[in-house]
């Protein structure tokens, strides 16, 4: 699974972190690659961008073990 | 309010039997003889404390570092023994800065320094405190801890925990606009996000009421070493000082950063000794929330922050050091305790 661009967001705003997770701020729902609707209850959420988390799609902060050429550009 | 739609829930249900905005600790055993003095007067009269001038000479870190958390403690949630007019009491700020600028003394004595030296302040911070490697006390409870052990480790950290987000809210009003926007960010969802039941602080209460714990503040200050009172005094120093906001912001940042991962060594370490789940939810929470807090914390307060305030650059290196070494301190006087070589 691969985190979305910012510009498919939707409505909230996004930030890419550099090595690290996708930022959303102020969206209802995050639709996966694979079409699923995940419902978001928090005001900002961190999703996974090196594909690796156990909580996906949500970051869990695996990347931080990753050496730096593994980590999401 | 909404005219449509499910109502907002109350943000007063399914608190449980907790009531921590209506607890106030109790006044600790004294430590040596300035904590006794302190302890004795505020329980009489704060204004006493003028009398037997600043502090002696000959008195111990512990009994000083004691007696600053006490004194810290006025500005929280107070002492069910002590006036509240006490916080503002003059003998008591006078006695409260002279240790505090102790302490800050000794923070600087311990900082190697960093020069700030990349283009990409976010980059040089997350990478600087990535490179941490201090003794991990998740790690041990992860594989090895007995429920005894989590225990203890529970009631040390139920000084900050119960406490939880405060001392970097007093930095709020001392930032330029962008990184005051993150932090209240940040410290909203520390916060619960409106709900009541998912304020950090109290769902630490929660967790602490499941495994038969006190969740009255400072319940367990008596047996708390000198490094739990230096850490949550460091807090209480970055936080109240408008001066020491970029240190404030720095040491936040630093523990959010070094908050997620062991967050999830401790859940499969609570898992595996079949502890209460409110407990492992309560770290649960935080390998997502701090994946989220981390973020914020490194690129939307700090990197905003040095960037208007570019004096203040090196002191959010500084808070970040001392946060690390704070943990480190820490985790060597419990693992020490537990016989673990570190």
């Amino acid at each position: 699974m691969t985190a979305r661009a910012p510009e498919q967001a939707g409505s909230g705003q996004a930030m890419v972190c550099p090595g690290g997770p996708l930022l959303l701020r102020g969206a209802r729902s995050y639709t996966d690659d694979a079409g699923v609707e995940h419902e978001i209850d928090r005001p900002v959420v961190a999703v996974c961008r090196c594909e690796l988390s156990s909580l996906l799609p949500w970051c869990d902060s695996t990347h931080k073990r990753l050496p730096e050429d593994k980590r999401p550009r | 309010m909404t005219r449509r739609g499910a109502p907002l829930p109350e943000t007063g249900q399914n608190l449980g039997m907790h009531t921590m905005s209506t607890t106030r600790a109790a006044l600790p055993t004294p430590r040596g003889s300035l904590s006794e003095r302190v302890v004795a007067d505020l329980r009489t009269d704060a204004a006493r404390l003028s009398q037997g001038g600043s502090r002696p000479d000959g008195v111990g870190e512990e009994d000083a570092a004691l007696t600053l958390w006490v004194l810290h403690e006025l500005s929280y949630g107070g002492f069910s023994d002590v006036d509240p007019d006490a916080e503002w009491e003059p003998a008591v700020l006078t006695l409260r800065r002279d240790l505090q600028r102790e302490l800050e003394t000794r923070l600087r004595q311990r900082w190697p320094g960093h020069h700030v030296s990349s283009d990409d302040f976010a980059d040089e911070l997350m990478a600087y405190i990535e490179a941490d490697d201090g003794p991990s006390v998740a790690s041990y409870v992860h594989t090895r801890a007995t429920q005894e052990q989590v225990l203890e480790l529970i009631r040390w950290r139920s000084v900050y925990h119960l406490k939880e987000s405060d001392p970097a809210t007093w930095t709020l009003p001392r930032l330029t606009v962008r990184p005051k926007a993150a932090l209240a960010e940040l410290q909203y969802d520390e916060y619960g996000s409106g709900r009541a039941d998912r304020l950090h602080a109290h769902l630490f209460a929660q967790a602490m009421e499941a495994v038969g714990l006190s969740t009255r503040p400072g319940a367990y200050v008596d047996e708390c070493p000198p490094e739990v009172l230096e850490m949550n005094n460091v807090m209480s120093l970055f936080g109240l000082h408008g001066r020491l906001r970029g240190a404030s912001m720095g040491h936040l940042a630093a523990f959010e950063v070094t908050s997620s991962v062991p967050s999830g060594h401790l859940v499969q370490g609570l898992q595996r000794l079949g502890m209460a789940q409110e407990l492992i939810d309560y770290y649960a929470e935080h390998v997502v929330a701090d994946s989220v807090h981390d973020q914020i914390a490194v690129r939307l307060v700090c990197a905003a922050l040095a960037e208007d305030e570019p004096e203040q650059a090196e002191e959010i290196f500084f808070g970040a050091f001392t946060c690390l070494d704070q943990e480190a301190r820490f985790a060597r006087a419990l693992l020490g305790r537990w016989g673990v070589a570190v």
